[in-house]
């Protein structure tokens, strides 16, 4: 598994109070795994301040299940 | 229409003397000191380095983690004590008209400790806003009713009162208005604070309101002590529920005591101070035994606002003079403050729960930490120092005075059986 997404289902655990096995790629955090929709603000906040970067609203739109966020900050984390 | 009588069915407290009713009640009459160093934060560089913090508490015992790192601990504690008295009331939420259902609940400050950890985080940053977006949700006073109303699923009104000190007790006359009026058959109130934190501890040492007796923190409350020195910061919640009275003998409910008067007055006079002849102070219990349609000689236990201040002690026991003549020196008063600290928004609910908890035992609580008379007093008043007296008492008053000259009292009468 890759450092980031391994930190990427660290951070939705913790997050989101679910267990480590729920935290599938294709898991939408709001259908899935419970989150509201601040809940998915805060998960966006947590990437960017684990990786140190920005993520853009309109980026963050596209962010929904724990595979994107994975994909997202994989082809953007310098 | 005539007003519909409001009773008491239930009852929670979390206290620095007692997690639950029972074991705050058995610190009451045992004349326990919730004091001690603080814990929460390092208080080295602060003039006062002790306060009344709630001890032992396991927050996850009572609120999942998930859910309970979404609220202020102000809001925690409103959930653990509601939670109690719900229980105590014996309630089935399935068979109430949850329309009608409400809850008032009071808080002189909210989510302060929420405030600073944000506000810090961003201060300390390179100036890019972070803000976590459960920040502002967490910190507003209301956000604690509106959780209790979630929890419960109660439809009724739904508000925190916030009038500093006098926060829970407001929040319970405005409960027992709606109850009376018909428009609430059943409300959840009290009130909660959370306020043992670097800033709340830094401000009021900046008001030079708290005790500085940092060599012993276990005597620093001693109200209508002569060497009195400020009050001590305490934290904590207390709920009641209170029910309108055919309602709850309707489903057998236990009844503690019938609440038959709130009074309501403003000093207009300082935003910190109290008004120095108690004219506020008078006015309040004034209106509460107009409120309650009593006379003054009818009242046994005045469970007095004393926050062990050198002004506020003064004034408050002036007043009592004024207002109860004679019958003042027949009366028994006492400060729990001495013993709890002072929980600010939510000292009005733990203080209406001392009452109740006095009627219903028949003992009056101390007023501890009584070591020299002060010569403003009257040898004559009954401050109840030092041991618990056994006293029947059949009506009971409760006072609480805040910042900005809010002034609120209560009385309780017990159901003769």
């Amino acid at each position: 598994m890759s450092d980031i997404k391994s930190k990427v289902i660290a951070i939705i655990v913790e997050k989101l109070g679910v267990e480590e096995s729920e935290v599938t790629m294709e898991a939408s955090f709001t259908n899935d795994l419970g989150a509201d929709s601040l809940d998915t603000v805060e998960l966006i906040m947590e990437f960017e301040k684990e990786f140190n970067i920005s993520i853009p609203d309109d980026q963050a739109e596209n962010i929904g299940t724990v595979g994107q966020a994975v994909t997202y900050l994989e082809e953007n984390v310098k | 229409m005539p007003f519909k009588r409001v009773v008491i069915t239930g009852l929670g407290a979390l206290t620095p003397i007692g997690n639950t009713v029972q074991e705050f009640w058995n610190g009451l009459s045992a004349g326990v000191s919730g004091a001690g160093p603080i814990t929460k934060f390092n208080a080295e560089k602060f003039r006062t380095k002790f306060a009344c913090e709630v001890k032992g508490l396991d927050v996850n015992q009572f609120i999942p983690r998930q859910d309970a790192r979404k609220m202020d601990p102000f809001a925690q504690y409103a959930l653990i004590v509601a939670d109690e008295a719900v229980k105590d009331a014996g309630l089935d939420l399935t068979k109430l008209d949850l329309t009608k259902a409400g809850v008032i609940w009071g808080s002189g400050i909210g989510g302060l400790k929420t405030f600073e950890d944000e506000v810090k985080t961003y201060a300390t940053g390179d100036g890019t806003p972070r803000y976590n977006p459960f920040f502002i949700p967490k910190m507003i006073a209301d956000s604690a009713s509106g959780m209790l109303s979630i929890r419960y699923g109660f439809y009724g009104v739904n508000y925190v009162t916030v009038s500093a000190c006098a926060s829970a007790t407001n929040a319970m006359i405005d409960a027992f208005n709606f109850i009376r009026l018909g428009r609430l058959n059943i409300a959840i109130s009290g009130g909660s604070e959370a306020a043992v934190t670097e800033a709340g501890v830094g401000g009021f040492n900046a008001l030079r309101a708290l005790s500085e007796r940092n060599d012993s923190p276990e005597t620093a409350s001693r109200p209508f002590d002569k060497d009195r020195d400020g009050f001590v910061l305490g934290e904590g919640a207390g709920a009641l529920i209170l029910e309108e009275y055919e309602h709850a003998k309707a489903r057998g409910a236990k009844i503690y005591a019938e609440l038959i008067g709130g009074g309501m007055s403003s000093d207009a006079y300082h935003i910190t101070a109290p008004h120095p002849e108690g004219l506020g102070a008078v006015n309040v219990m004034k209106d509460a035994l107009n409120d309650a349609q009593i006379g003054p000689e009818d009242v046994d236990y005045i469970n007095v606002h004393g926050t062990s201040t050198p002004l506020g002690d003064f004034s408050e026991a002036t007043a009592i003079e004024k207002v109860f003549g004679e019958h003042a020196y027949n009366l028994n008063i006492s400060s729990t403050k001495s013993m709890t600290g002072h929980l600010l928004g939510a000292a009005g609910a733990i203080e209406a729960i001392a009452c109740l908890m006095a009627m219903h035992h028949g003992v009056v609580p101390p007023t501890i930490n009584h070591f020299t008379d002060d010569e403003q007093f009257n040898p004559n008043l009954n401050f109840t120092f030092n041991e618990a007296q056994k006293r029947p008492i059949s009506i009971a008053l409760s006072n609480t005075f805040g910042f900005g000259g809010h002034n609120f009292s209560v009385i309780f009468r017990k159901l003769e059986s």
